[in-house]
């Protein structure tokens, strides 16, 4: 992404995904390369809990829903949302992406860090994310275009991650142990 | 470091509610693999002759493959193991989904269960937290309906439960193990954990499975993936549809059930109906299925949906496939395939094998036209055949009346009921239901496999090769060319044999030669034996012709995911290595040549001589002595010296013997 002067409208590469329920077979291919993608060295794990899509499905109810790890968050909604639709009633939140702490989702099972899908950002990029890759019923479809935005700085994954902790255990511990574990090394 | 695996199963002893975490010697994996292999190992080690099917002392072993957890596409089989309280033979069953795979993220390779609980209980494995939890308020309750409670109570939708129902709890000798995705239906599992009082068996994990060597593996699994892809876009030419894709056989999604319907046996496997299925029947069964069918899926990290979601109105949804789809219809000479849906369901909730129980049924109906069952036994049975069937099915899961004797099996039940009931046992072999084919003349292929096939089920045997002649000579030359599975060293031959298959003088029982047929079988089962150590699917493997694994592509994907050293002689070792380890469990248990045929009447014209003949070639093809014991040379030779000493102790081998 190029620099821009200041006041410049830029163009950004908007990534879609697309899903289409109706193709989705429950399989969790998509969870399973999803996770040995971002596994620290990457594929040497696999671990579909550490995915950033998760499938919630359950095929007695003609339910499938993949969904994406979205942002983030502190705090849970002020109230939990429940759809039905064709009779079908889902889960609480079964659409929301949030890393939140009402749930398990989306959260690094040890560290509990939040999860967000990135795309599967690599250099040189892929030419679809992995999990639209191993998607072999499309269900999952991918598609690219421009868009123009006003600038805004973005998150790093670290600084979500950093603040999420912050957010459990205060600043000032987290500051105090950073130092600590400093000192040891 | 292990790779692939865990390194560790769970024991459990539900006598006295101990729970343990033990690590497994990787020795044991480089031998067997993980899966059937190590299971059967354990079943030797710790489940002596003596020990019966409901004995406490039997044990019961939910595993996983050695793949199962990794990325390879379709890894995701729990084999499960223990005695057959049917058979008395060691039992094991496969069964697809998503519990195996979650099992590993738990951390564990196997469960491995003993003793027996004083009451209903589930067992709830969460991580390291493992808890035997009371399950009386589940008793009753049917397959889906336990796996449905149970994560309403754990409240969590993403955790995968093996149950069973009204039929496992009431030990009928055919009751099945369910998960949403799929049954480990043959030989009785459900009876012995039954008999445990284990309900089920929940399983959530969030830990991490390694590979050894990861970005081989991912490239090898985009591999396999693209000849998925390419061979659920092109079926095989010159064979029936049934025959000509990847997967279990796609009953759900193919509506031509030609093949099936005319050369397979109606009934207590007694008629074939040849001018059964015509355009009129197909456009009625075809409406039937796509009414009831909500939605094709697949098991877990596989593309092929082999699965159907089946909702009748009126009836609770459940989960099909393969020739489940048709074994009630057939059994009862129904034309209506919504009947076999909707009473193949019900028998799923129950928790019931759906090859062995039609049969079963029959088999009673058989017995009251012949007068052998009488209206006082049967007192109450309405009179419709469909109304028969669901009627004698509720009594077998609670052993009421004559369920009780039924709930064994046709081979028990016969000789209980006397009075020349025997003589309808006319379909079992190692006292196990058999899908019912009546064919024409022995054909030398199948002669050995339905024999000696220790699974006792064909289609964990069978596979890789066409089941007939393709007509024309083009053809043949068409199918050889891309045939890369072959067996390294086997290539002229096995493409011999399907490029001379038509001509004259191939007919069967002759053709093939036997020392080709005994080859033949050979590579067939082992490649199941491969399948199910691993926990690859044998519709992606060992069942279909040309799948997207064989013996040459396997051993670097086991290498990549395991760090195991691995070629093709030494994949080959290990599974005869099982193999062997097999029917020694089931030599010490009785198992005889007597016990070593298909049915009398499997084929109208049968060759005694040639057939004993072929039977004694193939036992010493695999290294057996003429009663089908491997001899001392053979296990020896297996790195098996532990069981040839045994045998030798026992008395089954004498000590001189083997080096014949
Ligand atoms: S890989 Fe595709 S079909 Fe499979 S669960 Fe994910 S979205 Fe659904
Ligand atoms: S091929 Fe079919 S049965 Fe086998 S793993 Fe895939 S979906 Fe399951």
């Amino acid at each position: 992404m190029a620099m821009n002067e200041k006041g410049e409208k830029k163009k950004r590469k908007v990534k879609v995904i697309k899903i289409d329920v109706n193709k989705c077979n429950g399989c969790r291919a998509c969870e399973v390369i999803c996770s040995a993608f971002h596994s620290q060295t990457k594929y040497g794990t696999n671990n579909p809990s550490r995915s950033r899509i998760q499938v919630y499905f359950d095929p007695l109810k003609n339910i499938y829903v993949p969904v994406y790890a979205s942002e983030y968050t502190p705090a849970e909604c002020a109230g939990r949302n429940k759809y039905i639709m064709d009779g079908k009633e889902y889960i609480e939140c079964a659409f929301c992406g949030a890393s939140c702490p009402s749930r398990d989702l989306f959260k690094e099972p040890d560290s509990k860090l939040p999860l967000k899908c990135d795309m599967c950002e690599e250099e040189p990029p892929l030419q679809e994310p992995m999990c639209v890759q191993w998607c072999l019923n499309k269900a999952l479809t991918y598609e690219e275009r421009e868009e123009e935005i006003e600038e805004e700085t973005e998150l790093k994954e670290l600084e979500t991650g950093l603040e999420s902790l912050i957010d459990r255990y205060g600043r000032q511990k987290l500051m105090e142990t950073l130092a600590r574990m400093a000192q040891k090394e | 470091m292990r790779y692939a695996e865990t390194g560790f199963n769970l024991e459990i002893d539900l006598s006295t509610g101990n729970i343990e975490r033990v690590s497994t010697d990787p020795k044991e994996t480089e031998l067997h693999l993980g899966g059937l292999g190590t299971n059967a190992k354990i079943l030797w080690e710790r489940v002596p002759p003596e020990i019966e099917p409901f004995s406490p002392d039997n044990l019961l072993i939910f595993s996983s493959g050695l793949l199962c957890g990794t990325p390879v596409p379709g890894a995701n089989r729990t084999i499960i193991s223990s005695i057959s309280p049917q058979t008395l033979l060691m039992a094991f069953s496969m069964v697809g989904g998503f519990w195996a795979p979650e099992l590993k993220y738990a951390g564990y390779d196997k469960v491995i269960i003993r003793g027996k609980s004083p009451d209903w209980v589930y067992l709830w494995i969460n991580n390291d937290k493992v808890e035997i939890r009371d399950a009386t308020h589940l008793q009753g309750k049917s397959t889906y309906e336990t796996a449905e409670l149970i994560k309403e109570e754990l409240k969590d939708p993403r955790v995968q439960v093996m149950a069973i129902g009204l039929a496992g709890e009431n030990r009928v000798y055919f009751a099945s193990i369910e998960t949403h995705r799929g049954s480990a239906s043959r030989l009785g599992l459900g009876a012995i954990m039954g008999s445990k009082k284990l309900k089920a068996i929940a399983v959530r994990g969030t830990k991490d499975v390694r590979v050894a060597r990861p970005a081989e593996l991912v490239e090898a699994c985009k591999e396999i993936l693209r000849y998925i892809e390419h061979r659920l876009n092109n079926p095989l030419p010159g064979v029936p549809p049934i025959l000509a894709r990847i997967g279990s056989p796609q009953e759900m999604a193919l509506h031509d059930e030609e093949w099936h319907t005319i050369s397979f046996a109606w009934g207590h496997a007694r008629h074939r109906r040849k001018d059964f299925w015509n355009k009129e029947v197909e456009k009625m069964w075809a409406d039937a299925l796509e009414r009831a069918r909500k939605r094709l899926i697949s098991c877990y990290n596989c593309p092929v949906q082999c699965a159907g979601v089946i909702q009748l109105p009126g009836h609770p949804p459940y989960i099909m496939k393969c020739f489940s789809k048709l074994t009630y219809t057939m059994a009862a000479m129904v034309d209506d395939l919504e009947f076999g849906l909707k009473i193949a369901g019900r028998a799923q909730h129950y928790g019931l094998d759906g090859y062995t129980t039609p049969q079963v049924l029959a088999f009673a109906l058989e017995l009251y036209e012949a007068g052998i069952l009488t209206d006082e036994d049967l007192a109450g049975m309405p009179e419709d055949i469909e109304g028969r069937f669901n009627w004698l099915l509720d009594r077998i899961v609670r052993r009421e009346g004559i369920g009780d004797v039924l709930a064994d099996g046709v081979y028990w039940a016969a000789r209980k009921i006397g009075k020349g009931a025997e003589a309808y046992d006319h379909n079992t072999i190692k006292k196990h239901e058999q899908i019912p084919i009546k064919l024409g003349v022995t054909n030398p292929i199948y002669y050995l496999m339905w024999s000696t096939g220790e699974k006792i089920n064909i289609t964990q045997i069978e596979g890789q090769i066409p089941q007939a002649p393709f007509s024309r000579r083009e053809e043949r030359e068409e199918f050889v060319k891309d045939w890369v599975h072959i067996p390294t060293g086997k290539e002229e031959k096995f493409k011999r044999f399907i490029l001379d298959w038509g001509e004259p003088g191939t007919a069967f029982p002759y053709y093939p030669s036997i020392d080709v047929a005994c080859e033949l079988v050979d590579w067939q089962e082992i490649m199941h034996y491969i399948d199910d150590s691993l926990g690859i699917c044998a519709g992606l493997s060992s069942f279909p012709i040309k799948p997207p694994y064989h013996i040459h592509n396997l051993p670097l994907i086991i290498s990549y995911a395991s760090g195991l050293e691995m070629d093709e002689d030494r994949l080959w070792t290990i599974a005869t290595r099982n193999r062997n380890l097999v029917r020694a469990i089931n030599i010490l248990r009785g198992l005889k040549k007597e016990d070593e045929r298909p049915p009398e009447d499997h084929w109208k014209k049968r060759f005694p001589e040639y057939e004993a003949k072929l039977l004694e070639e193939y036992y010493r093809y695999k290294g057996w002595d003429e009663r089908g014991i491997p001899t001392k040379e053979t296990l020896n030779k297996l790195g098996l010296n532990y069981v040839s000493e045994e045998f030798i102790r026992r008395g089954i081998l004498r000590d001189s013997e083997g080096s014949s």
